[in-house]
């Protein structure tokens, strides 16, 4: 089922928890909603399923209008952050709850309640555990009972707050897959939110990016980690490197250092430069175009990459810079700590201070994307 | 003994068997020694003579109000002590944090000014007593005003067990109950009762106890009249009055042994839910 929000928005005292916003999902899609603490994702999830009222706007499921509609009537799944689900009844009870309230015209009889149960705790892989209570249980396993009791009724939307968010790593890794292809096999449409940008870009078909009750950008993983519009998309869908830059003499500079930019009138003004930690090449000296003096203050192996953390030598960055190289990559050119380095950026981000908010994608054309220059 | 082992903070023998000593006889001289000479002196002129005492029609009517007055108060403070629970607990509010205080001002008012407040009230001159006089309804030195003196002074018993544990728990499992589909009936029968149920029967015996054995407001309400408007502890106050101490220490002795009663189903319940809970629920629970 399709859900459309138009003009939605909400207070709580004089809080704008969310400004007036629209969104639209498809049927059948996985949509997250990505934020940090307080941006209203959580608020507008609990909109949707109708255990907060919009103070405006309205809410259609496919074409009904179920603004006014109780959460009850809305036959939604919601699984929630800590999982709520009944301490005092066992794993099979929690999942037939939502077919045994149901009214007694609709509701199944008792021996197809169990078989739906059975099989629902089967797709969860958890039919061993049907006597269990759910304090017996691991993070993990209760999510996935909490996933079963929400699909019991068969709901056309479901929804997910923070659902992965109190399990360790790896078995957060094994249930996102598994969400995913139970999504794709059952074909609901779902919402999730989340804080956690992997699993965003991971999981959903489009990523609903928010902050301060505002929409950010609504697209896909890829069309948003390629584009993204506004600095806060930038900053939150990873770590960035900022270079401030005032425009002097058809330079970009700050302190000691620079960057020169292609001949374009609308990037001859002071902004900022955003560079991706992998997009980013070191030199033991500086060029025509780029010179960004830095000092390795650690060099620290992370999995299959090593990071690279740089301070700013003459020049002023807020925070120290980052670059991620392989470690072969790292090992050719023979770094170590304290040495001084230059930064050429491969692939920057300009926000002008003077413009509409959205970035220009710059190259520079020194050095071919991914090879590093480096000789002593 | 290990000579390596290091003393715990507080660990000196013969502070710790000190102390425990003193607790212990203490607790023997203070709370032992007077609920054993209670039955002791019930007691002393024999079996038969104790029966007789308690089968005297003023003693019979005395326990049979008493019981009455218990049988109409505990229903009525159940009700009124989960709606508080709820209300406070499940709802946003202004003047939440108030009510949540106004709840303790039986405990914090001594028995006999409540008593009072409510003869203000509702006697002959109060402002409701002259429209109960009016309409010739008798609240006041009958057993209606008893019962609501007795209200009074134990409605807070259930709405405290309540509220910590239902704030603890949360709303989220009512949530899932009514986004499942459940009515607000089969919500509260089959989620939150459950959920509350060892903290209620605990705040039920509490409120029984003290239902039984309030003497100070009911004192102040009832105006002792003999046969008709004595409870229990009024009735073992005025035989000791009039010297019949052992007639009085017969009746005080029922006293004694319902509250060994309810301190034995409260022990069994304490029991009961901490098992339940230690089963159910791996966090900390904080029982007030």
């Amino acid at each position: 089922m399709s859900i459309r929000l138009s003009n939605i928005s909400k207070k709580f005292g004089p809080f704008q928890a969310l400004s007036p916003l629209d969104l639209d999902i498809e049927e059948g899609e996985m949509i997250g909603l990505l934020g940090p603490s307080g941006s209203g994702k959580t608020t507008l999830l609990r909109i949707i399923a109708g255990l907060e009222g919009a103070d405006s706007g309205q809410l259609y499921f496919g074409d009904r209008d179920v603004t006014q509609v109780h959460v009850r009537e809305r036959h939604v799944g919601f699984v929630f952050q800590n999982y709520a689900l009944f301490r005092h009844m066992t794993v099979a009870e929690n999942v037939a709850f939502g077919l045994q309230v149901m009214p007694r015209k609709q509701r199944p009889t008792a021996a197809e309640i169990h078989k739906r149960v059975s099989q629902l705790l089967d797709t969860v892989q958890l039919g061993h555990l049907e006597q269990r209570y759910p304090e017996q249980l691991s993070g993990g396993q209760k999510q996935r009972i909490a996933l079963a009791r929400a699909l019991a009724t068969q709901p056309e939307v479901l929804l997910l707050d923070e659902p992965f968010g109190a399990l360790d790593a790896k078995v957060r890794k094994e249930l996102r897959r598994w969400l995913r292809s139970l999504h794709d096999e059952l074909k609901f449409t779902s919402v999730f939110v989340t804080h956690d940008q992997d699993e965003a870009l991971e999981l959903s078909d489009r990523v609903v990016v928010m902050s301060n009750g505002h929409i950010e950008q609504v697209n896909t993983p890829a069309a948003l980690y390629a584009q993204p519009n506004s600095r806060f998309v930038f900053d939150f869908l990873g770590n960035v490197n900022v270079f401030a830059a005032e425009w002097q003499q058809s330079h970009w500079r700050n302190g000691a250092a620079f960057l020169v930019p292609p001949a374009q009138p609308q990037l001859q003004q002071n902004g900022a430069v955003y560079v991706r930690s992998h997009e980013l090449a070191l030199s033991d000296k500086p060029n025509s175009q780029a010179n960004l003096p830095f000092e390795i203050v650690s060099i620290t192996p992370i999995g299959a990459e090593v990071r690279v953390e740089l301070a700013a030598r003459g020049w002023r960055s807020e925070q120290l810079w980052e670059a991620k190289f392989t470690h072969h990559q790292l090992q050719a050119m023979g770094l170590k700590r304290g040495n001084l380095v230059f930064v050429t950026p491969q692939t920057g981000y300009f926000f002008a201070e003077q413009g509409d908010g959205t970035a220009t994608r710059l190259n520079w054309p020194f050095l071919p994307p991914g090879s590093i220059v480096f000789d002593i | 003994m290990n000579p390596f082992k290091p003393a715990r903070v507080g660990d000196a023998p013969i502070i710790k068997w000190s102390l425990i000593i003193l607790a212990v006889l203490l607790s023997g001289l203070l709370l032992l020694v007077p609920l054993a000479s209670i039955f002791q002196q019930a007691f002393a002129g024999g079996w038969q003579l104790y029966i007789q005492h308690l089968s005297q029609p003023d003693a019979l009517h005395a326990i049979g109000l008493t019981l009455i007055v218990a049988a109409l108060t505990v229903p009525i403070n159940l009700v009124f002590g989960v709606l508080l629970a709820w209300s406070v607990t499940r709802f946003e509010f202004p003047g939440r944090k108030i009510l949540i205080t106004l709840i303790d001002i039986p405990f914090a008012v001594s028995p006999v000014v409540a008593g009072l407040l409510y003869l203000l009230l509702y006697g002959n001159s109060g402002w409701l007593g002259a429209w109960l006089f009016e309409h010739d309804l008798q609240v006041m030195f009958a057993w209606p005003g008893i019962v609501l003196v007795t209200i009074f002074v134990t409605c807070p018993f259930v709405a405290r067990e309540l509220i910590p544990l239902m704030q603890q728990q949360g709303a989220a499992e009512e949530e899932a109950a009514v986004i499942l589909g459940a009515s607000w009936w089969q919500l509260f029968r089959r989620v939150t009762l459950p959920n509350i149920k060892w903290a209620l029967i605990y705040g039920v015996i509490l409120t029984n106890a003290r239902a039984v054995g309030e003497f100070g407001a009911v004192a102040v309400v009832s105006g002792n009249i003999r046969g008709e408007t004595n409870t229990l502890p009024l009735h073992v106050q005025l035989l000791y009055e009039d010297y019949q101490a052992q007639a009085a220490f017969a009746s005080a002795s029922l006293l004694a042994l319902i509250a060994l009663f309810t301190l034995a189903l409260k022990a069994a319940v304490e029991w009961r839910q901490q098992r339940s809970l230690s089963a159910n629920n791996d966090n900390e629970q904080s029982q007030l």
